[in-house]
């Protein structure tokens, strides 16, 4: 995928920022056509998402979760499998989360966080390896399968919730909330110990900071470890990989369950952070999100967190414009299409200009 | 650190400018299903307007993209001065029990749901009433005996409709044949007018002869299949009659205009508690107008006015499938 004729710092931070940069140029446009102002716009979305603790807060909560479902993305892309079941896996995880929280006893937060994510790794991790395991021995292709997972995950879940988790009475089709002491510690509480001051209302917590971790960690295992050697040797040539001893089906399968796993963490953010229930279609749509996180990330955790933050941002931004302004709802998913569609879809229409700009400096 | 500070000073000073920007009066906040859904959510629109239009008042509404975005906006708008803060939809209890109580003086009107807080307002509705006596209608305008139900997503609200359906067909004709079905999983499971139409001519291949959707954006595409297969529809929610003349038999109210309305009317420090919408409060019921005029004929409209007559007095049971989760019609 990669170019050699582009410089690494430009193929990471240069092309993804002017791809960026044409999708708002033509998204102020829109804005401008519809008769509102796009400066007032982008001044509103900005302000809303970073100009104050609570834009912060938010920015960064919806970040959390696109970290967790693009880290899944990038680790399965790297053995170029397309896992695009990140939204059934992290609902999956949601009910691990649930079931754990509320039918054992914890104690004190720490120890059911600890729980809780292996409740939700693991009903992730088991959610992928179903795809992973009819790709690895069947060859059914992992595009499809995970897809269709993720229907019969929105099925499977609202199955539970409507016949065993709703409390007796309740219209509401979501799990009774979970016990206080389950309650994971919010970010203004953890900024709070050392004295800096942070909006007390959004939903950001500590999983913020399992989700920066992961990034590192999922470095850490791709580049530094044997089975990260064998993800990548595998993803760039099956056979070379066979030739060097790498069985294809042990790694397809080891990657989606590492992949279902990070997805299905993803419940520690919405699931037992934020809303401290299990709801109906508690995922809302980030595991897709997180496929546009990692192709702007380029599969890298560390282009995967600064896409979080960028969809983060658009998010929040774009919460607070349809909040104050007449532009309506619909735009503000137009925008972030445009986003998505220059960043994933039409990168060579970028990279290849650079590239040329490059060669031409090399040649001149 | 001391930017921090200024940070976040600055933007409490830009909140509190943005709040005193707003005129002080009532706001909606839709659900997901969008504004313009042609259903509940427009109902509640369509209730907005008229209060507008009325009184030359001003509102303010939002429409939500995900549910984190839920309490997120409820909060918004009480701190901006809204007031009252109509929200919509069954999912919004929990909405209220977080953001009600900080806002004390604010008062808050949620719609398909109960929250008991002192500044709360609570509007449910007896769809299974209105379901019964679409449900009689569909079973005497029938000549197949085959009905059939489109539902959204299988919760207990939904199927409340689909058993009073059932409950209303089976008491003119307790050989009825109904068929139910629901078109999905998902939040597009509301606003799937390609799926709607695929499971009302799957239901009208099997006999179905009235089809009647409760399943808001998706029920657009039910009609049409009805329209288009020469069949009766029953709308939900808005009246839909306008839609197919001649082909939509008539549309269950479910008056969420009304609610909206009455509780944009009352204004802040309306009275509080759990109002019930149904047929005794003309809250729910079948719509007639000229666009169905000619389908319902005098014995139809007389056998469910003396039903709803009857349902009124306490005469008649309409079994409520949300108490026990259970349907006798079934």
């Amino acid at each position: 995928m990669s170019s050699k004729r582009i410089p690494n710092w430009a193929d990471v931070t240069l092309v993804p920022l002017v791809s960026v940069v044409l999708a708002f140029i033509i998204s102020a446009i829109l804005i401008w056509a519809i008769g509102e102002s796009p400066w007032a716009a982008v001044k509103m979305m900005v302000d809303g998402a970073f100009g104050s603790s609570y834009g912060w807060g938010y920015t960064l909560y919806y970040a959390t979760n696109f970290m967790f479902t693009g880290l899944a993305v990038a680790v399965a892309f790297q053995a170029r499998l397309f896992n695009i079941g990140g939204e059934g896996q992290a609902a999956l995880g949601g009910l691990g989360v649930a079931l754990v929280l509320l039918y054992l006893p914890w104690p004190h937060w720490t120890l059911a966080l600890l729980g809780a994510s292996v409740g939700a790794a693991l009903f992730g991790a088991l959610w992928a390896l179903i795809p992973g395991y009819l790709q690895a021995k069947r060859g059914s292709h992992i595009v499809i399968t995970t897809i269709m997972f993720n229907f019969i995950a929105a099925s499977f879940l609202n199955y539970m919730l409507v016949n065993f988790l709703r409390p007796v009475g309740s219209q509401d089709p979501s799990s009774p909330r979970f016990p206080d002491a389950t309650s994971l510690p919010k970010l203004h509480e953890i900024l709070g110990l050392f004295g800096i001051p942070f909006s007390k209302v959004p939903p950001v917590n500590i999983s913020l900071l399992i989700a920066v971790g992961l990034c590192f960690a999922v470095w850490w295992m791709l580049w530094r470890t044997r089975l990260g050697y064998q993800i990548r040797a595998l993803g760039e040539s099956e056979p070379a990989a066979q030739y060097a001893g790498i069985s294809p089906a042990r790694i397809t399968i080891i990657v989606m369950l590492i992949s279902g796993g990070l997805a299905g963490l993803m419940a520690l953010n919405n699931v037992m952070g934020e809303q401290e229930r299990l709801v109906l279609n508690a995922v809302e749509g980030a595991g897709f999100i997180g496929i546009a996180v990692a192709l702007m990330g380029r599969n890298h955790p560390f282009g995967v967190f600064l896409a979080a933050i960028l969809f983060g941002f658009l998010y929040q931004g774009g919460a607070e414009l349809a909040l104050w302004t007449g532009i309506p709802r619909e735009l503000i998913v137009v925008i972030q299409a445009l986003v998505i569609l220059f960043t994933g879809a039409l990168d060579n229409m970028v990279r290849i200009p650079i590239a040329k700009l490059f060669s031409l400096r090399r040649a001149g | 650190m001391k930017s921090l500070k200024t940070l976040t000073l600055s933007a409490s000073v830009l909140a509190l400018g943005a709040g005193m920007a707003l005129a002080e009066g009532p706001a909606l906040i839709f659900d997901l299903g969008g504004k313009f859904d042609k259903s509940f959510n427009e109902a509640a629109y369509n209730g907005a307007e008229r209060w507008k239009a009325e009184t030359g008042g001003e509102y303010r509404d939002i429409e939500m993209q995900s549910a984190a975005q839920r309490v997120q906006f409820a909060r918004r708008m009480a701190e901006s001065g809204a007031n009252p803060i109509v929200v919509l939809g069954f999912q919004n209890a929990p909405t209220l029990e977080e953001v009600a109580p900080d806002y004390p003086d604010t008062s808050f009107v949620l719609v398909d749901a109960v929250a008991d807080l002192p500044n709360v307002r609570s509007v449910i509705f007896a769809e299974h009433e209105g379901s019964y006596l679409v449900g009689m209608l569909a079973a005497m305008a029938s000549e197949s005996n085959t009905i059939s139900f489109v539902g959204g997503m299988e919760i207990p609200l939904i199927s409340a409709f689909a058993c009073g359906y059932a409950q209303g067909a089976k008491a003119v004709n307790p050989d009825m044949n109904v068929i139910v079905n629901y078109t999905g999983n998902t939040p597009e499971a509301w606003n799937d007018p390609v799926r709607g139409g695929e499971i009302a001519r799957g239901q009208i291949s099997q006999g179905s002869d009235v089809v009647f959707a409760a399943a808001g954006g998706t029920g657009l595409g039910v009609l049409q299949a009805a329209a288009d297969a020469g069949v009766y529809s029953i709308g939900v929610d808005s009246n839909q009659n306008y839609l197919h003349p001649g082909s939509v038999l008539t549309s269950m109210l479910k008056l969420v205009d009304e609610a909206v309305y009455q509780a944009f009317t009352d204004g802040p420090g309306m009275e509080t508690g759990v109002v019930t919408m149904n047929l005794a409060s003309a809250g729910v019921g079948y719509a007639l107008d000229e666009h169905n005029a000619d389908l319902i004929t005098a014995e139809m409209q007389e056998a469910v006015e003396a039903a709803r007559a009857s349902i009124i007095a306490g005469e008649t049971v309409v079994h409520d499938y949300r108490t026990d989760s259970t349907c006798p019609a079934f």
